[in-house]
């Protein structure tokens, strides 16, 4: 008698997990006990045991799979027994996105690539079945189990997944999830065996729309997905689909690196946004010492026009330096995960006659410090003639605003998502300090950052300002 | 002065049940009642009105009996035994709250109460007048009131022109009645009637009877109904009332023709009217919607700070169970829970207790075409289901309204024997996102009347099994 490995409530208030690692393989001899996985909870990191002897028949899952809390990961069973009707249970838990035609190509193309010996009656046969939607998981099993074996294990398959009401011509949107993995994807979050807490309605809208669940946090009893919740959904991804297009145009591949959520940060990310509107913010004040940059800036002046600097050219450069040295602050929250860029991209936010815009100071890592200014010095005085392009003000992965100019010592800006954070600079004011125990008078400067706490934790946030604090006080290090 | 966490000013099905979660939650509260715990709904509606309804269909079966094998004698109907035995289900039911009210230590002050400020109440009864202190909330559960139709000559007057309060206590069933209004009120009655022997005309202004439920449901009822001798006149006017002193004379014009009637009572049972005077509404700066209701938001909260309204006062659909859930929500509002589930407006049932009932939940297929969603329906009759064969009940259907694509249940409507029972399946699937894949899934008893339910979700999706 096989046994069903699923994935296991491993805390009270744990709703899904992901496979961290598997510690047996398929084929593996296991005993009552036996670690059999090391999952990932919200809380921590723990080892799913085996619940009976046998054989590790198949592994459903993969590393890096996140799935709720009893769906089916593995068999356990003696080594010759037939488990296609429990593997194929998993099967008929595919979403209903794959239903589709593409879902039975892919059936019919396991058949295909199967032993030799398979009839071509076997593949028409395979294809017919369109209207019983073989499930990935189902024609993975089938193509690695020989034939003879086969047209039992078919039969033995649960009640083909209810066909949708007239199958209209469905988009499928989504690939098969299964060609999602490692990127945090919820293959059987739509899983019809497992305890589930999306209402049928809401799992059949979200495949169709190809939504993935896992992302999506539930509005009705005890965190249930229900039908708003996809609609609220679908509204967001419109939504920042707009505004990150640019930026993946603009980030070639390699650019970044996207960063699959782990249980904790999904844990932090969904509670900070119940708590604290849809971008959980907070906020980090430093008082700069600006002196000697000031006294750089009169140098530099004194040098001739084309070296000329402000205040903000200088933070701006100290801004791209740090965030070279801080890419978990250079990134994009994507709901789904969090891209951090390789490529630094500054916005800068400009007060146009009836709002505001923010130009983007592209690699400006890599731009000179006169560069910046000079770059900034145009794109402000384009920004207020509207004679700015699409792509000259999206695409950034960080923003600085400043108020300084304005007699604005300290102030908070908003974060323009879905960037991580944005740095508000007040103005350079003189200010009695001790230094060495000795008062002084110094020129200061007060910034505050603005973080989004899903992305960006107190310490890392401090750390940058950290950093940032280092640049500014040395200008130097900006200049050579 | 004696104090409360909250006070409700009326004791029906919206405020006895808000004053139970309330207790529930750990608060001190009272409810002022001037008559009878339960309100309309146990001594004026609801309750009493089923009781006659049940004697309605004993005359009916009996009538039919001997095709049974069930000779009976001599048939006497009798409207007053019915009526006394109707009254006694109705005290039983407002001494059932009286129970429930101790159990749960809810003070019922008797008497009539004004709003005295933002945190107390005066109570009126006996020419004392007493105040009393809630310093959480004041609730306004005053329900409503019959009314009667001035404007066409039909004034109230307990004698021939009356209430649905009035004919609930007739000695006897008058020889003949115009119903006038087709509503659930009406159609019960006039059910009621004809059952025991009154000559029923009813009369609707609007084009059906039954004018909020499909229009399936509203044209099978009055074949039914027609079936029954009941005289069914839809897109009446009415003119020429002459209230006389035994009787009442009209003409009603349907269609262009005009025709006269003469009845010995008149059941107005066009609608009721909310119970917003003399509670000081105006003083606590109260606002009404434009229909004359309290206005209120979804923690029922009304204009004034700390005051709250809920149940018919507060606003259509004027259903006690529409009542009770708002006191509920108020209650688990106020004591500060966390995951409250809001009143689902959208999913709030009806049901018509005449025979056959009429029982629905969600949007009718006319709402459907009007919003332009794609849809299905999908029906199956109770001719077809076994369990209605064995009881000679076999009038009437199931009606699903589906969305075309996703399955959703848009709408769902039964007529026939206990649809009213029947229509709960439904509204559990509909509050729960169930599609009508999920209705068929789960396994229905045989034979049963809950069969054709499985078999309307299986037509709607062209699988029907018994076609």
């Amino acid at each position: 008698m096989a046994t069903k490995v699923t994935m296991e409530a491993l805390s009270p208030t744990m709703e899904e997990g992901r496979l961290v690692k598997w510690t047996k393989n398929e084929g593996d001899p296991v005993a009552a006990g036996d670690v059999l996985a090391e999952v990932e909870t919200d809380k921590a990191v723990m080892e799913l045991v085996a619940r009976g002897d046998g054989v590790l028949r198949k592994r459903l899952a993969n590393e890096g799979d996140s799935s709720p809390v009893g769906t089916l990961l593995a068999v356990i069973g003696t080594a010759d027994e037939n488990i296609d009707s429990i593997v194929g249970g998993a099967g008929a838990s595919a979403p209903a996105a794959a239903q589709t035609g593409q879902a039975a190509q892919a059936a019919g193309g396991a058949r295909a690539t199967g032993p030799a010996n398979q009839t071509v009656a076997d593949t028409k046969e395979a294809a017919g079945q369109s209207a019983v939607p073989a499930s990935p998981a189902q024609s993975q099993g089938e193509a690695s189990t020989p034939p003879q074996q086969k047209a039992g294990g078919t039969g033995a398959s649960p009640p083909a997944p209810r066909s949708a009401p007239p199958p209209p011509p469905r988009r499928p949107a989504a690939p098969p999830p299964q060609q999602q993995k490692g990127n945090g994807a919820h293959p059987t979050a739509q899983s019809a065996g497992g305890r589930q807490r999306t209402s049928p309605l809401a799992r059949r809208l979200a495949s169709e729309k190809g939504i993935q669940l896992g992302a999506i946090q539930g509005s009705g009893p005890g965190g249930r997905i229900v039908k708003r919740d996809i609609e609220n959904a679908r509204a967001a991804a419109t939504t920042g689909m707009a505004r990150s297009g640019a930026a993946e145009r603009l980030a070639a591949e390699g650019d970044f690196k996207d960063v699959p959520l782990t249980q904790i940060r999904k844990t932090i990310a969904r509670r900070l946004a119940e708590s604290n509107g849809p971008v959980p913010t907070f906020f980090l004040t430093a008082e700069f010492d600006v002196s000697r940059a000031a006294e750089m800036r009169t140098q530099l002046a004194e040098m001739g026009d084309q070296y000329k600097a402000s205040f903000n050219d200088i933070v701006i450069k100290a801004v791209a330096l740090a965030l070279a040295e801080h890419p978990e602050v250079n990134a994009h929250w994507l709901n789904d995960k969090i891209r951090q860029f390789n490529r630094i991209h500054v916005a800068m936010a400009v007060a146009v006659e009836d709002g505001l815009i923010t130009p983007v100071l592209f690699d400006a890592d890599r731009l000179s410090l006169w560069e910046i200014s000079a770059k900034a010095r145009d794109l402000a005085k384009r920004a207020r003639d509207r004679k700015l392009m699409p792509e000259e003000y999206t695409g950034s992965t960080f923003s600085v605003s400043n108020l300084g100019m304005f007699g604005i010592d300290q102030f908070t800006a908003i974060i323009n998502p879905p960037e991580a954070g944005i740095l508000a600079i007040g103005g350079v004011e003189e200010k009695p300090v001790v230094i060495d125990g000795q008062l002084e008078i110094r020129q200061r400067m007060r910034v505050t950052m603005s973080c989004d706490h899903r992305v960006i934790d107190g310490a890392t946030g401090a750390k940058f300002l950290q950093t940032l604090k280092g640049f500014v006080e040395n200008p130097l290090s900006l200049v050579i | 002065m004696a104090s409360y966490d909250v006070i409700f000013i009326g004791g029906g099905p919206a405020g006895y049940v808000g004053a139970i979660r309330c207790a529930q939650l750990g608060m001190s509260v009272a409810v002022v009642e001037r008559d009878g715990l339960g309100g309309t709904c146990v001594l004026w509606g609801c309750i009493p009105a089923k009781a006659l309804l049940e004697a309605a269909s004993i005359a009916t079966k009996v009538s039919k009996s001997a095709d049974f094998g069930v000779t009976v004698g001599e048939v006497k109907l009798d409207y007053g035994v019915a009526m006394k035995r109707s009254r006694a289900v109705s005290n039983q039911n407002s001494k059932g709250v009286e129970f429930l009210f101790k159990k749960h230590k809810i003070t019922w002050i008797k008497g009539t109460a004004k709003l005295a400020g933002k945190n107390a109440v005066t109570v009126k009864a006996d020419g004392k007048e007493e105040k009393h202190e809630a310093k959480k909330a004041v609730v306004i559960s005053t329900g409503s009131r019959v009314k009667g139709l001035p404007q066409i000559g039909l004034e109230l007057n307990k004698t021939t022109v009356l209430s649905s309060d009035e004919v609930l206590v007739l000695e006897k069933a008058p020889k003949t009645m115009a119903v006038i209004g087709a509503g659930a009120v009406g159609c019960e009655f006039a059910d009621v009637f004809s059952s025991f022997g009154t000559q029923v005309t009813l009369i609707e202004a609007l084009p059906v009877i039954l004018p909020l439920e499909d229009a399936d449901c509203s044209n099978e009822l009055t074949k039914s109904f027609k079936k029954r001798k009941i005289e069914v006149l839809a897109g009446a006017k009415i003119s020429d009332v002459k209230v006389g002193k035994n009787s009442v004379t009209m003409s009603v014009e349907v269609g262009g023709k005009k025709q006269s009637l003469e009845v010995e009572k008149v059941l107005v049972a066009a609608g009721r009217a909310p119970v917003v005077e003399d509670i000081g509404l105006k003083e606590a700066g109260i606002q009404l919607t434009d229909r004359g209701f309290i206005k209120i938001n979804e923690r029922m909260e009304t204009s004034a700070k700390g005051i709250y309204a809920i149940g018919d006062v507060a606003g259509p659909p004027m259903l006690a169970h529409k009542g009770s859930r708002e006191g509920v929500v108020f209650a688990e509002y106020l004591a500060g829970q966390k995951e409250v589930h809001g009143v689902n407006y959208g999913n709030i049932p009806n049901a018509t207790y005449c025979h056959p009932e009429v029982a629905s939940i969600g949007m009718t297929e006319a709402q459907v075409k009007e919003k332009k969603i794609e849809y299905k329906v999908g029906r199956f009759n109770f001719s077809a289901n076994g369990r209605a064969r064995t009881s000679g009940e076999t009038e009437g259907f199931v009606k699903i309204i589906r969305d075309a694509k996703y399955g959703e249940i848009l709408g769902a409507h039964i007529i026939g024997a206990h649809a009213t029972e029947l229509i709960h399946e439904l509204a559990v699937a509909r509050e729960n996102e169930f599609t009508v894949e999920e209705v068929d899934l789960a396994i229905h008893a045989h034979p049963t009347l809950s069969e054709a339910v499985a078999e309307a979700a299986l037509d709607s999706l062209g699988k029907m099994l018994h076609a």
